[in-house]
């Protein structure tokens, strides 16, 4: 691995680097993350407590759907259990993403895995797959992608008492919207399509049986097996 | 609603979060992986997308929806399409939420 020399000029540049390269992943969170204040404010979270769970968690579905069951009034061991399984996915981007980081150093891979979300993940498996593993980057765009969901949520969180709905500015879209984006990024063959239909319609039948916490996991292991075990024989 | 409890929950949120975030790597840097391996991980990103959007698009309250309100499902078809020419993020989401936005607010969805 190489190491650069990195004057103020350039450091200039990364910096600027790394915010175009969140840029429009920053366009998905601010709507999402204030989604998640204004709901958090009409849960009776402390505008602290919703901008800590950000900082803690850093997991949009899962806060969402925590903020759903506190004013529900769910016990906090469901709230805690729900979280778990809900983010148990990034089981599979944690170990899609270790064959590029083995050399970074263990301190180094747990300090990156704290901010390993699901659009991070996609960015980054991009990045790495064409070769781009710069380390200051890599964790620059981690940074800067946690401050805007953190000032969004903290924003949200402020604003919430005047926002009546979050649907007329279409803000429960934006995490759709932004699936969308980063699949179309990540299917560069045939393929790769195919085995994304395939997933979304084993996850599609999962909820459908009832196993809406299980879903994401349960298709994407199911998914992942199926194109792989497409490419490996066609390729015989 | 206390603000101690709910600060005590984000702490063991936060812990079952980064566990199985951090857990895989740290396992697997120690081992090189085996090639089929590789090969099952490259479908990942593809496969963990879909099916968190999929459901989304497609299922409202638990039953499939392809009537004309459902503008989740007909608004990502142009997004899509917009992903796929332009590769531009950016663009696809504000489209997306462009699209969601001025449906409600002209059907009243």
């Amino acid at each position: 691995m190489q190491e650069r020399v990195i004057d103020s000029g350039k450091d200039r540049g990364a910096v600027f680097q790394a915010a175009r390269k969140i840029a429009p992943l920053a366009m998905g969170y601010i709507p999402v993350g204030m989604a998640f204040g204004v709901l958090a404010q009409k849960a009776g979270l402390s505008v602290l407590n919703a901008v800590l769970m950000s900082v803690f968690v850093y997991a949009g579905s899962a806060q969402l759907i925590a903020v759903g069951m506190f004013a529900a009034g769910a016990p906090p061991v469901s709230i805690i259990l729900t979280t778990f399984v809900v983010n148990l996915r990034h089981l599979l981007m944690s170990a899609a993403l270790a064959p590029h980081l083995s050399k970074w150093g263990l301190g180094r891979m747990a300090a990156f895995c704290y901010q390993l979300t699901d659009e991070t993940f996609a960015l980054h498996s991009m990045r790495f797959a064409e070769g781009d593993r710069d380390r200051r980057q890599t964790f620059m765009i981690n940074a800067m992608a946690q401050t805007v969901w953190i000032l969004s949520s903290w924003a949200g969180a402020l604003a919430g008492s005047g926002v009546p709905d979050v649907k007329p500015l279409a803000l429960d879209y934006a995490l759709p919207a932004m699936f969308i984006g980063l699949l179309a990024m990540q299917a560069e063959n045939g393929l790769k399509w195919l085995t994304a239909g395939f997933t979304g319609l084993t996850a599609v039948v999962l909820v459908q049986a009832g196993l809406d916490q299980w879903s994401v996991i349960v298709a994407t292991v199911i998914g992942a097996t199926f194109g792989a075990g497409v490419e490996t024989w066609t390729k015989k | 609603m206390d603000q101690k409890i709910v600060f005590l929950t984000i702490l063991g949120m936060a812990a079952v979060t980064y566990i199985p975030r951090a857990a895989p790597m740290l396992a697997l840097a120690a081992r090189g992986i085996p090639e089929p391996v590789m090969r099952w991980l490259s479908y990942i990103p593809v496969a963990v997308l879909s099916a968190m959007l999929a459901p989304s698009l497609l299922l409202r309250e638990g039953s499939f929806d392809f009537g004309m309100d459902n503008l989740f499902l007909w608004a990502a078809l142009p997004a899509f399409a917009l992903a796929i020419k332009t590769r531009s993020f950016f663009g696809t989401v504000a489209l997306g939420m462009g699209l969601v936005a001025a449906g409600r607010f002209f059907l009243g969805g």
